[in-house]
């Protein structure tokens, strides 16, 4: 790590910590339960991280966390989606038994 | 193309990822929006995943790397698939939590590889102190939010599965252990600092047991942390876990030096902070409160109902049904008990009923109303229930003077006038619907039991308040079916 990379990712964390006050504290109490769980998908790009580890491993120990932190990563980043997606299905201004279809 | 020319592009793939995150967050500002901001969110998670196996994929990567990426992949993203596909909408929370507990391990894990390949960080004592510093400061603090998250999260679904017990459990000398636990995992955390830095030197094996110290300590104070809370406190601490992880996985961008991970990491950490804030406001309650625990722990002192406080009446299912049918405005206050008997259909057919007779009919909900923040909203929403019939509480706290029935289903704490009245009460100062200002109440409930609070409801005793005992599925059913009758 060097000074420049550090100041860089610093300024980077920075910004995004205030960028995520400022687009969440407008959210609807109504969508607090898929918005929870739509941040929670988004903390599986981990899986990025993991995908770099798995690939230098090594040794059977890196290999074995590797695998570990790849499953774990890719468990939070599918159910994550799929699940916010199978409850902003839900919401609707005016349910009509006919609007599913229309819409697939 | 040569590894260079990859590298930028990668990056570039990195800062598209990163702006659908932010693109996709904003676009869940409105129900009618949220959908596609979600998936929004999604593509740019792929972008990203593509973006880094395109990058590895440009060195020189074994099979058996591969064999672990793909493997890792289709086992995780398997199980992950399979829970959220089947998960029950009442069990949401619990998912909530198991997904935060594999992110923040995962995110952990990411840590510890990184201390392995560091030979225990000694890699790092020689180069110039500070920077060496920080590094190691990234590692240490990604193990150790990463770990507190892992199992704290757990401790917090196995609890809303029902696997530990709800009611907050106090351990003995629970308060010293977690004082101990943090001192020894911090001043550990310190002395590999100092050594990544090359300040002090230790043997490899010294440097892989302090980092087992610590990596313990955190693992113990995460259950230490949530064991104690009570049920009613679980969508707050599910919401800390959130920014937790984020948290944690911002950490670990810094480790692998990937700026994706720091950006994602700190949009859920920023967010996830902002809705423990609104949840703990909801209730009243700082958050310092709530993780040193003990609400509900004191429910001996709270004095059980004797009869002199008066007496509950009972009301039959027709006398119900003819209230209902000839009001001309009705509040139904949808509590978790409604959820658990899934009875979110019937509540919605009723409602139908009412509504074909003219009566205008709204539901209320609590902020807490369900197991974390807005999850009553996501019940209702798959009963089918229009999202505008459904107000919040600072919105429709001053239409129950005006209503003729307030309907509660499975609702206990969220409508105790305690809160407002009693001081000694543990849940005074927490904002309640103000359901016994309306013209009549009536409460559909198993049992006097209590809710997870755990003390008495004065509302029960209210002249104004019928009590309908039964299961809320049957009894909607059953009122449904009267109020057809008439």
């Amino acid at each position: 790590m060097n000074v420049g990379t550090l100041l860089d990712s610093l300024t980077v964390f920075v910004l995004a910590i205030l960028l995520g006050f400022e687009v969440i504290s407008k959210v609807p109490a109504t969508l607090h339960t898929p918005l929870m769980s739509g941040t929670n998908s988004i903390h599986g790009i981990v899986l990025v991280g993991a995908i770099g580890l798995a690939a230098t491993a090594d040794s059977p120990l890196t290999a074995a966390l590797a695998f570990v932190a790849m499953a774990f990563a890719g468990a939070n980043v599918v159910g994550g989606y799929w699940v916010t997606d199978r409850m902003l299905e839900m919401f609707k201004r005016r349910p009509t038994p006919t609007a599913d279809k229309v819409a697939k | 193309m040569n590894a260079t020319n990859v590298g930028y592009l990668v990056h570039l793939a990195f800062i598209v990822g990163a702006a659908l995150f932010v693109v996709g967050l904003h676009l869940m500002n409105s129900p009618a929006t949220a959908r596609t901001g979600n998936r929004v969110s999604a593509t740019g998670m792929i972008i990203a995943v593509a973006a880094e196996i395109a990058f590895v994929a440009e060195g020189q990567v074994g099979i058996g790397n591969w064999l672990i990426i793909a493997g890792g992949l289709l086992v995780g993203g398997g199980l992950g698939l399979r829970m959220a596909r089947t998960v029950a909408m009442t069990q949401m929370p619990q998912l909530v939590s198991l997904f935060n507990a594999v992110g923040g391990g995962a995110a952990a894990l990411l840590a510890i590889s990184d201390f392995i390949a560091l030979d225990g960080l000694r890699v790092l004592a020689g180069g110039a102190p500070g920077l060496d510093g920080w590094r190691s400061l990234f590692i240490l603090a990604d193990v150790i939010v990463g770990s507190v998250t892992f199992t704290g999260s757990l401790i917090a679904s196995a609890k809303l599965m029902g696997l530990i017990r709800g009611r907050p459990i106090l351990i003995p000398f629970g308060r010293i252990v977690s004082w101990f636990v943090v001192v020894c995992g911090l001043s550990v955390s310190i002395v590999l600092i100092l050594a990544g830095m090359g300040i002090v030197t230790y043997d490899v094996n010294v440097l892989y047991l302090l980092l087992a110290v610590a990596l313990t300590c955190a693992l113990v104070f995460g259950m230490l942390m949530v064991l104690p809370i009570g049920g009613a406190d679980m969508p707050v601490v599910i919401s800390l876990l959130n920014a937790f992880t984020g948290t944690a996985v911002s950490m670990a961008g810094f480790v692998v030096g990937n700026v994706m991970l720091i950006v994602a990491g700190a949009l859920v950490g920023a967010s996830g902070a902002i809705l423990t804030r609104l949840m703990a406001t909801a209730m009243n309650r700082s958050i310092g409160n709530i993780l040193v625990g003990g609400f509900g722990a004191a429910e001996g002192t709270q004095a059980a109902f004797t009869s002199e406080d008066g007496s509950v009446r009972e009301v039959s299912v027709d006398d119900a049904a003819i209230q209902l049918a000839y009001a001309s405005k009705v509040i139904i206050v949808p509590g978790y008990g409604l959820a658990v008997a899934q009875a979110q259909h019937g509540v919605r057919e009723l409602a139908d009923l009412l509504e074909a007779r003219g009566i205008e009919v709204s539901y209320a909900i609590h902020p807490v109303a369900g197991r974390m923040p807005g999850h009553m909203n996501v019940l209702l929403a798959e009963a089918n229930v229009p999202y505008p019939q459904l107000r919040e509480m600072e919105e429709i706290n001053p239409e129950f003077e005006r209503t003729d029935v307030a309907l509660v289903v499975g609702a206990n704490d969220v409508t105790n006038p305690a809160a407002r009245a009693d001081r000694s009460s543990p849940i005074f100062g927490m904002p309640i619907l103000d359901v016994d200002k309306a013209r009549s109440i009536i409460v559909m409930k198993r049992s006097m039991g209590r809710g997870y609070a755990g003390i008495d409801n004065p509302l029960y005793l209210n002249p104004k308040t019928g009590m309908y005992f039964a299961d809320a599925k049957k009894g909607l059913q059953q009122l449904v079916a009267a109020v057809k009758a008439l």
